[in-house]
């Protein structure tokens, strides 16, 4: 099964195209592009780390290592295509348009970071794990009947691939070939259970023959693997040629969450010679002439700016108001909760 | 009637005692059950290498080993069916939801098996397991990680649930839990994991299943709740005495089968009652704490029942939870209310 489902990759480790094919289509556009989301996502997780240090947000799932994947996946979508994240999907989030100030507020136990920008089809992170997939199945499905060729990402881990849900997910996906890209994060663990105990199975990919739809095995260190697999899966689906499972292989280098301790369940070597995304990216910069330190150093100022500013309006984002407990349930409030809501606000002013 | 734990210890000759957290006392109790019964079996997500992400099994994959403290795949419904399955067949798993917001995917699992396989078997087949799961808002976690479901399990037949307010009580519960011939949900109060202290005796003992404690003596109002809410009631039964106002307060313990008991011969003592839960308030398990009252108490009543609860809204995101929460004021503001009334 293994051999059925290689490594797909387009540059390796050292920054040199393997596959010269796509020589062309590599432009300084694309390249710049890759490179500015990528430094920015990692500005904002590194900044949301020490945030939560500070006692300035709550528990963070960081999602350094996971850059390429989550920026060359997002940038291989459309304007109105939909987003379904994990709780550690939110540099694809950032990266399709999702607001900076919000994401700070989510992290810090505000609701109001689960509002997406008008018109942007984002849906909040999903906690529960792989409850998503079916959703980004049901969206793309809509679109569908609606006639449309926008299609559906969801984002999942290793981990999410042992819930019902994702084989319903699958299932559903192949059975109606709704136009959805079953985006999955292979970073080696889900929370301390590595992927060999997590399944029996060499690849996820391979799981994509059960449900009878194409499957692909990349590598999801290298932003250019997964730009233009994904971008052919997300083509495929506009085509009407239904859903593409995708197994991005690639690492969690830091923590599970803020709360999490990995010397606990990760031996101290593992993961130590894996080539971190950027640093990948960086190195075929030199090699290709597309590196300007100076250009580089102006945007990582740039980009630390956006970030604190992204900080500060969290800071001055209006107080929690108690009100939002309520009014947000259902469309018309029902007298036994308005009830409820009368009785508190009473009591908070007493 | 039963007595505050700390006497129960006492009172049993016990001396070999240590203090220690809720979290410490529930891996004693796992830990002994391990030791008695070679069947007991622990199974769950990041409970083995990890020694659970609240570190509840800290230890006992390295001492019992890899067969008997099992890190499953990420499946709920998986755990729970297979548990199924060993608790059939001469196994007692004690499955760990890793927070209660979790066990939905499990929840058909339980309520169409785990819940009357014995029944429907007229006793051919049971299951003897326990579903450890913690729950409980109040320490800014992240969403979903902060429900308090017991009322989708009391309202559910055929399954006991338990769940302690203190170190002493979760191990004697715990091993109770375990012993038990029918299947128990195991609630663990997050909040309470590592805030409260007391003694624990070192050796195997239960605590009864079904049976509440009184906690605090009062003449004048039956203050009832269970979990992460005992603190809050203790704390406001003693600002109720500052008003004059004195209060028994109820420590449930068990969930179902509720201690009728215990709660009749308060309440037929003070009168009046307040009622704690976090869980929200339609549905919620004070109401059929009220029913019960209405049984045996009636004519002993002076006034309306008070509840405090958690509002019927989603358990909000951290931002919001004191809000959403029960505090001290609330509880004694409702008790001065009720004794007012
Ligand atoms: C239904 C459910 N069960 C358990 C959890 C607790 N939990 C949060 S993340 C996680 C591991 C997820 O691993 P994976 O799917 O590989 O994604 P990763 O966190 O590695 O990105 C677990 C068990 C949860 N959020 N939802």
């Amino acid at each position: 099964m293994e051999a059925s489902f290689p490594m797909k990759q387009i540059m390796d480790e050292e920054g040199r195209l393997v596959d010269p094919s796509y020589q062309e289509q590599i432009d300084e556009k694309l390249v710049q592009q890759l490179h500015y989301h990528m430094l920015r996502i990692r500005t904002f997780d590194r900044k949301a780390i020490s945030l939560q240090r500070q006692g300035r947000i709550g528990t963070y799932p960081p999602f350094e290592g996971q850059e390429a994947c989550q920026v060359g996946s997002a940038l291989a979508l459309g304007e109105g295509d939909w987003v379904f994240p994990t709780y550690r999907d939110h540099g694809a989030t950032l990266t399709f348009g999702a607001d900076m100030v919000r994401m700070f507020l989510y992290w810090n136990g505000r609701q109001e970071g689960c509002v997406a920008p008008p018109g942007k089809h984002i849906f909040p992170a999903a906690v529960p794990i792989a409850t998503q997939i079916l959703h980004a199945v049901g969206a793309s499905w809509a679109e569908k009947r609606k006639g449309t060729d926008r299609v559906a990402i969801a984002y999942f881990g290793d981990g999410a691939t042992s819930e019902g849900d994702f084989h319903e997910g699958l299932n559903f996906a192949s059975v109606f070939q709704t136009p959805t890209i079953l985006f999955n994060q292979n970073n080696g663990y889900a929370i301390s259970v590595p992927i060999e105990r997590q399944m029996n199975s060499k690849t996820i990919a391979q799981k994509s023959v059960a449900y009878g739809m194409p499957g692909i095995r990349i590598d999801g260190n290298d932003c250019f693997a997964v730009y233009f697999e994904t971008k052919r899966a997300v083509e495929a689906a506009r085509e009407g040629n239904g859903p593409t499972l995708i197994e991005a292989v690639t690492w969690r280098t830091g923590a599970h969450t803020t709360a999490d301790d990995p010397t606990k369940y990760r031996p101290s070597g593992k993961g130590k010679d894996i080539v971190d995304p950027l640093v990948r990216l960086e190195r075929f910069m030199k090699n290709d002439g597309y590196w300007d330190e100076q250009a580089v150093k102006t945007l990582q100022d740039k980009l630390n700016d956006e970030v604190e500013t992204a900080v500060k309006g969290m800071a001055e984002f209006p107080a929690p108001n108690p009100e939002d407990l309520f009014d947000h349930v259902f469309a018309v409030l029902p007298p036994q909760l308005q009830e409820q809501k009368e009785f508190y606000l009473e009591f908070l002013k007493g | 009637m039963v007595m505050a734990t700390k006497m129960e210890a006492i009172q049993a000759g016990r001396t070999s005692t240590k203090v220690m957290t809720m979290i410490q006392a529930i891996n004693q109790g796992l830990r002994t059950m391990l030791e008695a019964d070679e069947t007991t079996i622990l199974l769950g997500e990041d409970i083995g290498k990890n020694g659970g992400v609240f570190r509840a099994t800290e230890g006992l994959q390295d001492d019992f080993g890899e067969e008997r403290v099992v890190d499953t795949p990420l499946s709920e419904s998986g755990i729970i069916g297979a548990s199924v399955g060993l608790a059939v067949n001469g196994f007692k798993p004690v499955a760990e939801m890793q927070f209660m917001g979790f066990v939905y995917p499990a929840y058909d699992q339980i309520m169409t098996h785990v819940s009357r396989l014995r029944m429907k078997t007229m006793g051919r087949f049971s299951v003897p397991m326990v579903v450890r799961t913690p729950y409980g808002a109040g320490i800014r976690a992240p969403e979903i990680h902060s429900d308090s479901a017991e009322a989708l399990f009391t309202h559910m037949p055929g399954i006991k649930v338990v769940c302690p307010s203190n170190p002493y009580d979760a191990k004697g519960l715990l091993i109770a839990a375990i012993e038990d011939p029918d299947p128990v949900i195991f609630m663990e109060p997050m909040r309470s994991y590592r805030a409260t202290r007391g003694d624990v005796p070192e050796e195997k003992y239960t605590v009864e299943i079904g049976k509440g404690a009184l906690l605090e003596e009062g003449t004048d109002l039956t203050v009832i709740a269970w979990g992460a809410m005992i603190p809050l009631a203790q704390k406001a039964a003693k600002a109720a005495a500052q008003l004059g106002i004195h209060c028994d307060v109820l420590d449930l313990r068990t969930l179902y089968p509720l201690d009728l008991d215990l709660i009749a011969s308060s309440v037929q003592k003070t009168g009046r009652v307040v009622i704690v839960h976090e869980a929200q308030r339609t549905g919620g398990l004070g109401n059929d704490i009220i029913s019960s009252i209405n049984d045996t108490c009636f004519l002993h009543l002076r006034a309306p029942i008070g509840r405090v609860t958690g509002f019927d809204v989603p358990v909000p995101f951290f931002a919001l939870e004191e809000h959403y929460l029960p505090t001290v004021k609330r509880i004694t503001q409702q008790i001065e209310s009720v004794y007012r009334f």
